[in-house]
């Protein structure tokens, strides 16, 4: 597991714990990866949020589109597992999460975990005030630099 | 929720000392349907009581023994029982300390039968 922000890793540690998981992206709605948990190369996981964060903002207009409050999680499901994806609200932002589990677990033991991992992720996180936002200037640097941290090359 | 569900599931929850009863999908551990779940977090029994049933159902194949007809697990302040039905379903009751679990056998058997 690599996560940008240390303060997510022992949630996250939990989630897995508990889940049994078998690959995780904790990212911001804009496709920022923060946390990782079993990908092996940098590109999956640059596609992978890219989509996911393409999901969720597709859900959230449909949800606009048909007047309706908001879309819950999206789950894929095949005979070998599936594929979970939410969006949960933290202190200043709102963050994605995509779970990927086979069949030793199931849809309702991620959903009911990551329901904690989001609640609890939302208690601990720092303020705002602290952190540098990323500059449009400084935007490949801080990617690479992320990318070091998930991937720890 | 179904009128058959709903039947179902109150021919559980008649039964004294049974605070809820659940139908869950045993393999995706969700709520198919409840009844009288109100202080009990039902998403998060199912959930926990179907990843239960299935390690159970493990257990009994390692041991030479079919799956398992019913779970019963006691706790200081109540319970759970769990019985596998058709069509990949798990009917699960809620019970307090002091419940009839003699009658709580039979009204799972019962609704078993019913969901065959």
């Amino acid at each position: 597991m690599r996560a940008i922000e240390p303060w997510v890793e022992p949630p996250l540690a939990e989630f897995l714990k508990e889940s049994s998981a078998r690959l995780v992206l904790l990212m911001t709605s804009s496709g920022q990866v923060v946390a990782q948990h079993g990908f092996t190369r940098s590109l999956d996981v640059m596609a992978v949020a890219a989509l996911g964060a393409g999901i969720i903002a597709s859900t959230r207009e449909i949800a606009r589109v048909m007047s309706v409050p908001t879309l819950g999680n999206v789950v894929h499901q095949t005979s070998e597992g599936g594929v979970f994806l939410a969006s949960f609200v933290m202190p200043d932002a709102t963050w994605i999460g995509l779970v990927v589990f086979g069949s030793d677990t199931s849809i309702g033991l991620v959903q009911l975990f990551f329901g904690r991992l989001a609640a609890t992720l939302s208690t601990a996180a720092p303020s705002a005030a602290g952190r540098a936002p990323v500059l449009a200037e400084r935007f490949e640097e801080e990617l690479n630099a992320s990318l070091r941290t998930l991937f720890g090359r | 929720m179904s009128a058959a569900w709903t039947a179902l599931l109150d021919g559980i929850t008649r039964v004294s000392g049974v605070r809820g009863a659940l139908l869950v999908s045993a393999d995706d551990g969700l709520v198919v349907a409840e009844a009288s779940m109100s202080d009990v977090d039902g998403a998060a029994a199912a959930a926990l009581v179907s990843s239960l049933a299935r390690k159970l159902g493990r257990i009994t194949g390692a041991i030479g023994c079919a799956a398992p007809r019913l779970v019963m697990l006691e706790a200081e302040r109540g319970g759970l029982a769990a019985a596998p039905a058709a069509e990949g379903l798990l009917l699960v009751a809620v019970t307090d300390a002091d419940a009839n679990i003699g009658l709580l056998r039979l009204a799972l058997r019962d609704a078993v039968e019913r969901l065959a």
